[in-house]
């Protein structure tokens, strides 16, 4: 569960981040000088083996951003990241390649995500021949039993990305995150651009294999329906900053951020005991170049007082869960 | 009489000798004040339905119909300039990715005013005092200055509304939005899906929503109809569909969201895919991936039967009706 009191992380987590920062400095201009995008404004979690984190916000809330932290793509501008007890920041090239390997990534879009000119046991070789030791005979072996795993055929792997349907690919992308057995997977949208019945047989898949291999997941995603589905805990982004963040269970039971508010009520359902109160929130998401003053929320926010104009809200505790509003005891009440 | 009447539409693309149906005997009606849906998974065929109404269908693609007739005119027969007149005026369409299907070289004002010019005749200041209405009609902003932006320097939802804008700029009897809310945010969506819930009110049009998600149509439309590899396999009106689906496809698609399964470990997944060009059953086209499918199935293809296309239609209790 989220680490309510702030305190130092236990052994069991598998990854811990505290006010993990990323910004980026953009051109404004010829002889303008340079501008920061605050993409990622501070934002801790734990992470626990066999568990789902599952964070959800619109785009340009720094979902992405988060992921390309996690992943070790990019280094974070301040903040400390831990995987499994070892801070990225402080460890050398070699432990970083090494951990790099125990974290691996799932594309939202599977067409972009393979690379068109490979087979598919070329893609799920190349992270074999790179971080492994294993004989090419080896390597084959755990190709072909990966492949099966997700559910395709042997005969597939000498077949290329376009001969496969969108689920399918997708398959595939989980196959070559999955070879390396990592203890966390980060699926950034791993399926919004799939059908409905296929989306089922993916999160299927998803949760089979993390039974079997006890990896951690941080699940990515927009769709509210499906993050209810994977996810163990929950942590709702605004703008680069986590807004409410704890069990799932606590806050699907009763959302109190009014932007957690905002979002489920925003998503369509299906059965009429399942629609909330419709909350109307007008405009979009303002651009993290030119944040709002206080709260990021408040030009949208239906509650906003003076108050959230002038002050930032930290995230503090109450019913279970972290939430970051000044007006959230009146809320709840 | 029905605004539009479809009757048994064929869309076909490859070779006469190897042809392959993408629509395969469609019937379809709507009227004016009407909101249907029309859902489906991808390869089902109902972009292309629309597209073949709306004359978008190119060679090698051919469209036949026993009847396609709009508003009392038969499309088919029309000559290309009088179809012309129609499409675009009386029949408009919105498209699933606006910032695609909106031209990023002209400004949105230059696109909203086009059809305009070339339908309504308008000019100059009148021209102007439109263009200015519709952009504020669709809840944009500071709309006086967003008729000069272009679309890059729009962000989707914005997008979106000008693309509305368009559509309904020459007061369309029948609007179509084939996939509307896909690419946007669900805040978005909401505010979207608001919108042409309550344009489609105020203008009397009729509405087709596409699309592939079951929870916006179940809050929007009346009546639904649900496609599959090119035929419609079910019509209802939304409430009975979703209370009590008859055909196991549609009983698949609702099993297969995470909010059916609440609580559950695993989805009820269909497996298998929408059947492409090489691997068409000679029976009913869901009968591979049927778990009710029986003989009689995998044989002849059933017809389209009080609302649903099975031999066994589901009971009530969502059991099938075989033996």
């Amino acid at each position: 569960m989220a680490n309510l009191d702030n305190l130092p992380p236990t052994q069991s987590d598998l990854l811990v981040a505290q006010d993990l920062t990323r910004h980026y400095q953009v051109s404004r201009g010829f002889m303008k000088g340079h501008a920061t995008v605050k993409a990622l404004n501070g934002v801790s979690f734990t992470l626990q083996p066999r568990k789902t984190l599952a964070v959800v916000g619109e785009s340009g809330c720094g979902k992405s951003t988060l992921a390309r932290q996690l992943t070790m793509i990019e280094p974070a501008t301040s903040g400390v990241l831990s995987i499994e007890g070892v801070n990225v920041a402080q460890a050398n090239h070699a432990t970083v390649k090494a951990m790099r390997a125990k974290v691996q990534m799932v594309f939202q879009n599977p067409y972009a995500s393979l690379n068109p000119r490979k087979t598919i046991s070329a893609t799920l070789d190349e992270p074999l021949y790179i971080n492994t030791s294993l004989s090419s005979a080896e390597r084959k072996e755990k190709i072909d039993a990966i492949v099966q795993k997700v559910g395709l055929r042997p005969e597939h792997v000498r077949r290329y990305p376009h001969m496969f349907s969108g689920g399918q690919r997708q398959r595939i992308a989980i196959a070559r995150a999955m070879i390396l057995n990592p203890r966390i997977v980060v699926a950034d949208e791993p399926v919004s651009a799939l059908d409905v019945s296929i989306q089922a047989q993916i999160l299927n898949l998803f949760m089979d294999l993390q039974e079997e291999f006890g990896a951690g997941y941080v699940f990515i995603s927009h769709n509210l329906s499906v993050v209810e589905h994977v996810a163990d805990d929950l942590m709702v982004m605004y703008l680069g900053a986590a807004v409410e963040y704890g069990s799932k269970n606590t806050i699907y039971a009763r959302p109190l951020h009014p932007y957690t508010q905002a979002l489920m009520s925003a998503t369509p359902a299906i059965r009429e005991e399942d629609r909330r109160l419709k909350i109307k929130i007008t405009g979009e998401l303002p651009s993290p170049l030119n944040p709002p003053s206080g709260c990021a929320f408040h030009k949208r926010c239906p509650h906003a007082v003076e108050r959230c104009q002038q002050e930032v809200p930290l995230l503090r505790p109450i019913d279970d869960r972290l939430v970051a509003c000044h007006r959230i005891e009146e809320i709840a009440a | 009489m029905s605004l539009l009447k479809i009757r048994n539409l064929r869309v076909e693309f490859g070779s006469l000798a190897h042809p392959f149906p993408a629509v395969d005997g469609l019937d379809f009606d709507i009227d004016r004040g009407e909101l249907v849906g029309i859902v489906g998974e991808s390869g089902s065929g109902k972009s292309v339905t629309m597209m073949a109404l709306m004359g978008l269908i190119d060679a090698p693609g051919r469209v036949t119909a026993d009847e396609l007739v709009f508003d009392g005119h038969d499309l088919l027969k029309l000559k290309p300039a009088q179809r012309r007149k129609i499409v675009g005026k009386d029949i408009s369409m919105i498209f699933q990715d606006a910032l695609t299907s909106l031209n990023p070289s002209y400004t949105v004002g230059f696109q909203i005013k086009e059809s305009l010019k070339v339908h309504m005749g308008l000019r100059g200041a009148a021209l102007e005092k439109r263009a200015l209405e519709l952009l504020e009609l669709v809840e944009i902003p500071a709309a006086k200055s967003r008729l000069s932006a272009y679309p890059h320097q729009l962000s989707g939802g914005m997008n979106q509304r000008v693309m509305i804008a368009v559509a309904i700029a020459c007061n369309p009897k029948l609007l179509i939005a084939d996939e509307p809310t896909t690419a946007l945010d669900v805040t978005i969506q909401a505010q979207i899906m608001d919108l042409l819930e309550r344009l489609q009110k105020e203008h009397n049009m009729g509405l087709i929503m596409i699309t592939h998600d079951l929870a916006v149509i179940a809050e929007m439309a009346k009546r639904i109809c649900v496609m599959y590899a090119g035929q419609v396999v079910e019509q209802a009106p939304v409430a009975d569909l979703f209370r009590a689906p008859r055909h196991p496809y549609t009983q698949a698609l609702l099993e297969a969201i995470p909010e059916h399964s609440k609580g559950a470990h695993r989805l009820s997944a269909l497996p298998g895919i929408v059947p492409g060009h090489y691997d068409r059953p000679k029976g009913c086209l869901l009968s591979p991936r049927c778990r009710y499918a029986q003989d009689k199935c995998s044989q002849e293809r059933p017809a389209l039967l009080d609302g649903v296309r099975c031999y066994y239609p589901l009971n009530a209790e969502g059991e099938s009706t075989h033996g």
